[in-house]
């Protein structure tokens, strides 16, 4: 049989992709966020031009605030897979002291999306990879696969331009620039039996370990550094917890659990209730809040 | 706002079919869904991922309560699922496709839930263009309406071939046989005029379950499979039965100076270590030296599959190309001019005085579209006369290509028939189609252009002297158009100035100077440009007649001679 498999047809879809913008796009970049998704997206591009190496660099937007062993993982994982890695980090705002605890939605959009807009101004980058999925999110579901962005890297959903086939259009003004997901088409258990598949390794953080967590509203998170301060009737406490996504550890709820194998995970994300980004603190800010951040520019 | 959040958490399935060792083998089916919400569309979608246990358990509970809130008999109401969506409509935010993943079993399902309204036809068209099947709902009490046959139209035109058609609400016509029969004679006819090459008609009720999921025993006269089972069944890899091997290239991989490998998708057929391949345009032959499949060197690469393919010897070969199958079957051709039928997707019209830019596999070439054949009618199919050409709107053209590009019809290979047209000005994607023709007729006309220019060893240009708003600066300009056709003439360019031309056919006089060879001149102010014309700017007319002389010259420069 000549059939490719579910996995087999999201993977060439994924990689029909990175070459169109390798060949087109003027100056492309893929966004690293040291996620899941983001190892399988680094996976896909290495694959994509083996035996060549992505002919673009890879970013990282750091907030200064991310678990220290992702860190440690993304550093190690440019070494591995020889490419170029650039880190980047709104200077302006850690100057000023910006941080989790006490400015709440405004870091957010400090130390990450102005910091992500800085950072592709800074570099002139005319197209920007990021591992967002359609499932994630409802204005995900809508949105293209190539997505355009005005000079303010601002989305307009109304004006999307019609995507036919696999005949991406790429063109665009001086100025303007497009986010490309690759990966719009899988779903989370998708990701995580493509990772077993092609034995992609991954932050250990999304594994069970016993690691020192406190609760605070509602969630368990866990203490990484000094900088996480107790309030009054907190105490650190070691508990079996794992990730189900990665970001700034004050801002990321772990859930307890026992699966220390992908299997154990795949097996517990099939199970799970509850939406994946429902762990993400800063999603239940507002209602539509997704959305409305896109439209200003956040991945 | 609990029914949004349903609506956010949907999908994703029952645990044990996760965790089933036969996951990675799973075929997948990508669908789309037509069908106002009348139809019961939601309905439909909402009772499948239900009744398979796609759900959340807290979107059950959520589903169950909002239920005995709205109807009076406590019946679940499956369309709660999806009203989610209707509640972004309302708030205006966007009338888009919206993409839905689900799994069972046997097989995994990507969902392009698309508005069935007129007005979004060019939305319909994304989700379809990315299907290989359609499911079109009908009302049983109503039979096949306007908005089927156009429906229908639309995902035949993107190449969908397998058809679903789910006559819906068969309990309010008493799952009357006769009623059923009724549609699916009218079904045939339809399918006779768009060829589908496959579809099927369920009778069905998408509320009380009939047929859904499994048959029911209400249809004792319907003898096929219940919707699910269908779609978990149907076969649609033979639309993949494209004959031989293409492949169009996406870019060279050159790692250093002993690797050269040429990057994209196998559209069709297969490929071996040792095959003789044909490379279009150009005609070129060359082995298979090596293929790439990811990390690993393979033997053997099929349609689907992204590779990279080194050759036995050094052929001219970049972005845009073609490889194709040794032998010398020509359903790809390299060509410059084509029939096509476009669906316009702009909000600006098409314009003839406008060049396009079209992406066809992985080509970009610059186009012009030379006629309008005939529109078609999207409801009722019908051909009429067209002038202008709209959003939404269909129309068969006559499409040349400023250079030869390997193209095919899109009933032989769809990944050189389909095709997208680019405003050059905005970026917009202003049209998507489909090749009907190749036309060798059109082929003798450029070589007789060729000959022309081979005759008067010039290339054909047109020159526009900007006229400005004075009269005296009209003045100024037609005295130096008029010397430089002077000069021109005097270096043995065969020159014409096109004086006093009527606005209302010089764009097609001054096309019709160029194309006979002729290198036109012209003072004009127009608004809009020709397609290949060259305006004089104001600099180059500071710069005098000898430079505005030179400048022709050289852009006339036939380099064969």
């Amino acid at each position: 049989m000549n059939d490719l498999t579910h996995l087999d047809k999201l993977e060439a879809e994924a990689i029909y992709i990175i070459r169109e913008v390798a060949a087109e796009c003027e100056k492309p970049v893929m966004l690293y966020s040291i996620g899941k998704d983001s190892s399988v997206l680094m996976h896909l591009a290495l694959k994509a031009f083996y035996p060549e190496k992505p002919p673009f660099p890879f970013l990282h937007v750091d907030t200064t605030w991310k678990f220290r062993e992702m860190i440690r993982f993304r550093d190690e994982t440019a070494k591995k897979n020889g490419i170029q890695l650039l880190v980047y980090t709104n200077q302006d705002g850690v100057a000023k002291g910006i941080n989790p605890f006490d400015h709440g939605a405004a870091y957010t959009d400090i130390m990450k999306t102005q910091a992500l807009k800085q950072a592709l101004v800074k570099y002139g980058f005319t197209a920007a990879f990021g591992g967002a999925r359609r499932d994630e999110e409802k204005s995900r579901a809508k949105e293209r696969i190539f997505s355009f962005r005005n000079r303010d890297n601002a989305w307009n959903p109304k004006n999307q331009r019609p995507e036919m086939w696999k005949l991406y259009n790429t063109r665009i003004e001086k100025g303007e620039s497009i986010r490309v997901f690759p990966i719009s088409n899988w779903t989370e258990s998708d990701v995580w039996q493509y990772i077993k598949r092609e034995k992609i390794s991954i932050v250990p953080l999304y594994f069970a370990d016993v690691r020192p967590v406190i609760e605070r509203d509602g969630n368990l998170i866990m203490v990484d550094d000094d900088r996480l301060k107790l309030r009054p009737g907190e105490h650190v406490e070691y508990r079996r917890v794992r990730f189900r996504t990665l970001g700034c550890y004050p801002l990321t709820g772990a859930m307890e659990s026992d699966a220390v194998t992908l299997d154990e995970i795949i097996r517990e994300t099939g199970e799970a209730r509850l939406s994946e980004r429902s762990s993400r603190v800063i999603d239940h800010e507002a209602q539509g809040s997704m959305e409305k951040r896109k439209r200003e520019g956040y991945f | 706002m609990k029914l949004r959040a349903v609506w956010k958490k949907e999908r994703e399935r029952d645990t044990s079919k996760m965790t089933e060792s036969t996951d990675l083998q799973r075929p997948l089916l990508k669908f789309i869904t037509c069908g106002s919400v009348d139809d019961g569309k939601s309905t439909l979608i909402g009772n499948i991922l239900y009744n398979s246990k796609l759900l959340y358990k807290d979107q059950v509970e959520a589903l169950k309560t909002e239920s005995l809130n709205g109807s009076c008999d406590g019946e679940l109401d499956y369309s709660l699922l999806l009203d989610g969506l209707l509640a972004e409509r309302e708030q205006g935010i966007t009338i888009d496709v919206a993409y839905r993943y689900f799994s069972t079993r046997k097989r995994s399902f990507i969902v392009a839930d698309t508005p069935g309204h007129e007005e979004y036809t060019r939305n319909m068209a994304v989700g379809a263009s990315y299907a290989d099947l359609a499911i079109i709902l009908i009302d049983a009490s109503k039979g096949v309406l306007v908005q089927t046959r156009r429906h229908a139209r639309i995902c035949a035109l993107m190449g969908i071939r397998h058809f679903v058609f789910a006559v819906n609400k068969m309990d309010l016509v008493g799952f009357n046989e006769d009623r059923f029969n009724t549609i699916t004679e009218e079904l045939a006819k339809l399918g006779n005029e768009l060829s589908f090459q496959e579809y099927t008609a369920i009778p069905l009720s998408a509320r009380a379950g009939d047929n859904v999921i499994v048959s029911s025993g209400r249809t004792p006269w319907y003898q096929g499979k219940a919707l699910l089972e269908y779609l978990e069944d149907v076969d649609t890899s033979k639309d993949s039965s494209e004959k031989g091997f293409l492949m169009p290239i996406q870019r060279v991989c050159r790692p250093n100076q002993f690797f050269r490998g040429f990057q994209g998708q196998i559209e069709s057929g297969s490929l071996q270590v040792g095959d003789e391949l044909r490379v279009i345009p150009g005609g070129e032959r060359a082995r298979v030296k090596q293929i790439c499949s990811g990390f690993n060197d393979i033997s053997r690469a099929f349609s689907g599959m992204p590779v990279t393919v080194c050759l036995d010897r050094e052929v001219d070969v970049s972005r845009g190309s073609v490889f194709a199958a040794g032998d010398d079957s020509d359903t790809v051709k390299a060509a410059r001019e084509v029939l096509g039928t476009v669906l316009w997707t702009d909000d600006e019209q098409f314009s003839f005085s406008k060049d396009y830019l079209m992406k066809i596999g992985t080509a970009m070439i610059s186009v012009r579209i030379k006629t309008l054949e005939y529109a078609v009618n999207v409801n009722t199919g019908e051909h009429v006369t067209a002038e202008v050409l709209s959003k939404n709107e269909i129309a068969v053209c006559r499409i040349s290509f400023i250079d030869s590009v390997a193209v095919s019809e899109f009933r032989n290979h769809r990944a050189l028939g389909e095709f997208i047209l680019i405003d050059r000005v905005t970026n917009m994607t202003a049209a998507c189609g489909v090749i009907n023709a190749i036309d060798s007729a059109e082929n003798h006309e450029y070589s007789s252009m060729e000959a022309r220019r081979h005759m008067l060893r010039q290339k054909p240009g047109v020159f526009v002297f900007h006229s400005g708003k004075g009269a005296e600066n009209r003045e100024r300009q037609i005295k130096l158009a008029g010397d430089a056709e002077r000069k021109l003439l005097g270096l043995g360019r065969l020159s014409y100035f096109c004086r006093n031309p009527d606005t209302k056919t010089f764009q097609n006089t001054v096309r019709a100077l160029a194309e006979s060879g002729i290198i036109v001149l012209a003072v004009a102010d127009m608004p809009e440009s020709i397609l290949g014309w060259q305006e004089i700017s104001p600099e180059q007319e500071e710069s005098g007649i000898d430079a505005i002389v030179k400048f022709i010259v050289e852009l006339t420069a036939d380099e064969n001679t």
